[in-house]
């Protein structure tokens, strides 16, 4: 069962192959036979899922289910998720039970899917490695030595050994694509605005974005369909209606314009990654695309940019963690300025007290203009270029990550270098754009990912273009040893 | 040295909404504490703000009746700032791009002039919790119920130059959002509330000494004192050879003193930038239009047709036009008078007035409605009670002893105007007084009062005054 | 641009973020690496750049005026650390 993809799942369930609830045991059981090796999941909540599971089949006996309905999922700890513990990865909310539902696990709830539980990530999606984790590192199932990507990188981890067909991860510079092209799976950054923030924790506002990783783009698409669409509690969602993006999967890509940013080609780039990604643009000629070499001038300057701007952002998000209405609060607190300080330098990891250090520095008087707003005319600037490669090709496709996962521990300690792991990926996050990861081959034993970015609310394209190359390769359908 | 006063008041005004600016919360005072803090209002994690339509409208309409810019773009940020009542950690606010710019009021100070006072800007903000430092030992509690209530915060120049003209300066937008119905204006609720920045210089000299910014005066008599309180201080200081330090202090009314605030001792670095949540405030000509034909006459316009139409006097046109409410009441009166413009004027600032003031009632709440008092101003004039008698049933209709007729009727107080039993009168009165008859005919002319005094106690005061003086003097004459 | 040990303090003050005084080299080491990082928007001119603060470019939605929510008190306040007679609890705030 855990080898079908939710297609097939929905099929069985509907014609009565199996139960959701055998569905959902049979993945709790996975779950808790394999996932000590990986450390993906935070919170299993065993004894929800069987219960929406039964729910679930009660529904599909009347004849009214959903596409998700019966399916197992998990949420990245993000997502709140009401009378369940809500960590993000953080000691600081290690004791929250989330007492409201995020906008994403109502609808994935409404149309039936089964949450397994949450997943682990990146201290308050802070970071590229899933390390900063207060509850541990989670390994990569292609090799447990290495990183799975980050700040997804539980759900990853748990999609990539089947220990769920889906799960939802976010997205702010490369969090849902990055451990996606590490963990060999498929994941998608929706345009900003197409799937609601409300309930999901922000790290950086203007650039955060929820979305599926499964693994296929048909899988993606079912996802995505569930999780898309206007939220009235959320003022930066978008009004537009949501597409049929299983529709879309099939149609043709001849005449398809892909355009290769030639900056992502340049030094950097491990040659192994760089040979994958050429057979892949070997492959789309070969359906009848074609290609052509555009130009992203100032995509050289996505990082210090997004390293300006999410730590702007996000060090005024986190001040609502003070140790007052909820979370963390340190012993014995002297006086106001000691809970406080102690409370958020206890609650919080380096990594975040880092971001939050630069942040309120960028912001500080006398230095805004020079970093936060610096920062937006360049975002511009980034945004532009795209904008102007939109005009010539319909998608633009490269690497998702510099190089296959690298070892756990190696860019711990040294912030920046972690930081241009996302080179790559960031640069969709500052103008807005969907993006996808899908495997496209391997290094080293590694997966890599072929990155595809799309135009705004150009999902339906991305899917299928990535639909139409998994058609034709089966890299998505590998398995990581241990985990068949 | 002679020192003048440079006063500039900020102003922040609850917006009288249903609901908060950003979250479906009430804003309904004096709940108990908490129950009105919703997910949003408490900065939950992953919460998001949505604003409120109509905290936008009730913004643009006091842009419009100041004269001032609505900008067709305003922007949303955040002012970063830690304190337990402020449960994001910052306070979202407009800063570089508020929505409402550049508008003027004019005030009337004591010698019957006028003087123009800038409104540098109003933009919108949401109020922060309130922290309670009695109730408990140790510890300060924090009540969440206001945070989230939407503020208007109207930031004046610094064009005032006396406490006096500060209160009246106060007073009239106290009165315009009234009008405007944007603000309940509710004071001790703290609905209407306002900071004052302070600082003396030399007469003459140009540039603005520094300044003290005297925070959350909640009541006109308070604005008043403390500003005079904190000139008389920077006076000293300056005069003592020392200098100001630009500092936020407290007015303690009970001690009438200002200090200095510990909890604000720290150089603020606010850190706003653009709430990321939150999108451009864009307003069209069609929504501006649209507020504009809904604004209602304006204290000043109203004030000038006051005194046109029914000949008042400017003093009295600008009393019965402070509130909206007084002058509903006043127009309500005269409209069921049929005019008689002065006379309506004169009870509701005499009589009425005096017996609002003396049981502390609003007018909205008075015991003599505007058709009731109408209806014994009609008995006035046509002569069925005198002016003096009048007073007497006004009373007895404050007491909530029925309308005028009724207590004319049931208290016999109907006016004498038959002249054989006015005469009558007059004649028991001549009779009893022959002495002073006689010094009346001698020439002491004076003596007419004691006459007329006498019927109208002889009558109870029923006797119509104009016939008794008329009569009189006929049969004085003799 | 790199920042000494005075400054993080400083930092770590305006942020609220207790920092261990033995940890303090080590975020200066390391915020200033980020800042070089960061200086590499100086290699650009962005003069008359219209600053992007957001990716969309539309207009704020409005909501109604219409209080939809129910007093969850019990609920929000079963997660906090200290409240007594419906009220959140710090320690006391001298004004």
């Amino acid at each position: 069962m855990h080898n079908k993809t939710i297609a097939e799942l929905a099929a069985g369930l509907r014609a009565g192959e199996f139960s959701s609830e055998e569905l959902t045991q049979a993945y709790l059981d996975r779950i808790e036979r394999l996932d000590a090796s990986l450390n993906s999941f935070i919170t299993v909540t065993a004894d929800a899922a069987l219960q929406a599971a039964r729910a679930a089949d009660a529904r599909l006996a009347r004849g009214d289910a959903a596409p998700l309905t019966g399916i197992p999922i998990a949420h990245k700890d993000i997502f709140c998720t009401k009378g369940v513990r809500t960590s993000c990865g953080s000691r600081m909310l290690d004791n929250f039970i989330a007492p409201y539902n995020a906008t994403v696990a109502e609808k994935l709830a409404a149309a039936g899917a089964v949450m397994l539980g949450k997943t682990n990530m990146d201290e308050f999606a802070m970071g590229s490695s899933n390390e900063t984790s207060f509850y541990g590192p989670v390994c990569n199932p292609w090799n447990t030595g290495t990183v799975p990507g980050g700040s997804s990188g539980g759900s990853a981890a748990a999609v990539a050994a089947h220990l769920t067909p889906a799960a939802t991860g976010t997205d702010t510079g490369g969090s849902i694509r990055q451990p996606a092209a590490l963990c060999g799976i498929t994941g998608l950054k929706p345009t900003y605005g197409r799937v609601s923030r409300y309930g999901m924790i922000a790290f950086a506002s203007s650039l955060d974005q929820g979305g599926p990783m499964a693994r296929s783009a048909e899988d993606a698409a079912l996802m995505l369909a569930a999780m898309a669409g206007f939220d009235p509690k959320d003022s930066t969602s978008v009004d537009q209606p949501v597409p049929d993006y299983s529709r879309a999967l099939n149609d043709s890509v001849e005449g398809l314009k892909i355009g290769l940013p030639k900056e992502f080609f340049d030094q950097g780039l491990d040659s192994g990654v760089a040979r994958v990604i050429e057979a892949a643009v070997d492959e789309f000629k070969k359906l009848g695309a074609e290609v052509c070499e555009v130009s992203l001038p100032n995509s050289g300057l996505s990082v210090p940019t997004y390293y300006v701007v999410a730590p702007a952002e996000c060090s005024s998000n986190l001040s609502r963690f003070d140790g007052v209405r909820f979370g963390y609060r340190c012993e014995n607190p002297v006086d106001l300025e000691d809970l406080y300080k102690r409370s958020r330098g206890e609650g919080f990891g380096a990594e975040v007290k880092r971001r939050i250090m630069i942040g309120t520095y960028a912001l500080s008087a006398g230095y805004y203009d020079a970093y936060y707003l610096k920062a937006q005319q360049i975002r511009r600037l980034i945004s532009d270029d795209f904008r102007q490669a939109f005009e010539r090709v319909d998608v633009i496709v490269g690497p998702t990550t510099p190089t296959p996962a690298f070892k756990l521990g190696e860019k711990f300690n040294d912030p920046v270098t972690m930081y241009l792991s996302d080179i790559f990926t960031i640069a969709c996050n500052l103008a807005g754009l969907p993006g996808m990861s899908v495997p496209a081959g391997f290094v080293n034993g590694l997966p890599v990912g072929l990155q595809i970015i799309g135009n705004y609310f150009a999902e339906d394209r991305l899917l299928n273009v990535a639909h139409r190359y998994q058609q034709v390769t089966d890299w998505h359908q590998r398995q990581p040893s241990g985990y068949e | 040295m002679k020192w003048e006063c440079v006063i500039g008041l900020e102003i922040h005004a609850q917006l009288a909404t249903n609901s908060k600016i950003f979250s479906a919360a009430s804003t309904a005072y004096g709940a108990p504490p908490n129950t009105q803090a919703c997910a949003v209002d408490l900065g939950l994690p992953g919460v998001l703000p949505v604003l409120n339509a109509e905290v936008v409208r009730m913004a643009a309409k006091f842009g419009l009746a100041i004269g001032a810019t609505v900008a067709r773009r305003s922007v949303f940020a955040r002012k970063n700032y830690f304190y337990p009542d402020l449960p994001k950690g910052y306070q979202i606010s407009q800063y570089e791009l508020p929505i409402v710019e550049h508008g003027r009021l004019e005030i009337e100070l004591d010698d019957g002039s006028s003087k123009t006072i800038g409104i540098t800007r109003a933009h919108l903000e949401e109020d922060a919790g309130k922290s309670l430092h009695e109730e408990f030992q140790d510890k300060t509690g924090i009540d969440l119920n206001r945070a989230g209530t939407p503020l208007l915060e109207i930031v004046s120049e610094p064009d005032l130059r006396s406490a006096k003209e500060a209160v009246a300066y106060m007073k009239k937008i106290h009165s315009l959002v009234r009008y405007l119905a944007i603000c309940d204006g509710n004071m001790q609720e703290g609905s209407f509330r306002c900071d004052a920045n302070v600082s003396i210089r030399p007469v003459g000299q140009a540039e603005f000494g520094t300044r003290a910014e005297l925070k959350n005066i909640n009541s006109f008599r308070y604005v008043e004192r403390a500003i005079n309180i904190e000139i008389e201080r920077q006076t000293d200081v300056l005069e003592g050879g020392g200098t100001v330090v630009q500092e936020t202090r407290l007015y303690d009314p009970d001690k009438n003193e200002t200090r200095s605030m510990r909890s604000k001792e720290e150089a603020n670095d606010y850190r706003y930038f653009p709430d990321p949540d939150l999108l451009p405030l864009e307003i069209d000509d069609a929504f501006i239009e649209s507020v504009r034909a809904s604004l209602p006459e304006l204290p000043d316009a109203k004030k000038q047709r006051f005194m046109h139409a029914f000949g008042l006097s400017a003093y009295d046109a600008g009393v019965l036009t402070a509130s909206r409410e007084m002058s509903d009441y006043f127009e309500s009166v005269v409209g069921a008078v049929g005019g008689e413009a002065k006379l309506c004027a004169n009870w509701i600032m005499g009589d009425l007035s005096a017996a609002l003031n003396r049981d502390g009632k609003e007018i909205t709440e008075s015991p003599v409605d505007a058709a009731m008092l109408a209806g014994m101003l009609k008995r006035i004039l046509d002569n069925t009670i005198s002016g003096k008698i009048a007073k007497d049933v006004f009373e007895a209709m404050w007491a909530g002893e029925g309308d005028a007729d009724t207590v004319v009727e049931r208290k016999g107080l109907k006016q004498i105007t038959d002249t054989g039993a006015i005469e009558t009168i007059i004649d028991q009165v001549i009779a009893a007084n022959p002495a002073q008859v006689e010094q009346y005919r001698a020439g002491k002319d004076k003596l007419i009062g004691f006459f007329v005094g006498q019927v109208m106690k002889l009558s109870k005061g029923k006797a119509n005054p104009a016939q008794v003086n008329e009569l009189l003097l006929k049969k004085l004459s003799y | 641009m790199p920042l000494d040990s005075h400054e993080v303090e400083k930092i770590a003050h305006l942020a609220r973020l207790a920092v261990r005084t033995e940890d303090v080299p080590e975020y200066a080491t390391n915020l200033s690496n980020i800042l070089t990082l960061m200086a590499q928007m100086d290699s650009v001119d962005t003069a008359g750049v219209t600053p992007m603060a957001h990716p969309l470019d539309m207009p704020q939605r409005l909501r109604a005026d219409q209080a939809t929510e129910s007093n969850q008190r019990e609920l929000f306040q079963s997660i906090a650390p200290q409240v007594d007679a419906g009220l959140y609890l710090v320690p006391k705030v001298i004004e």
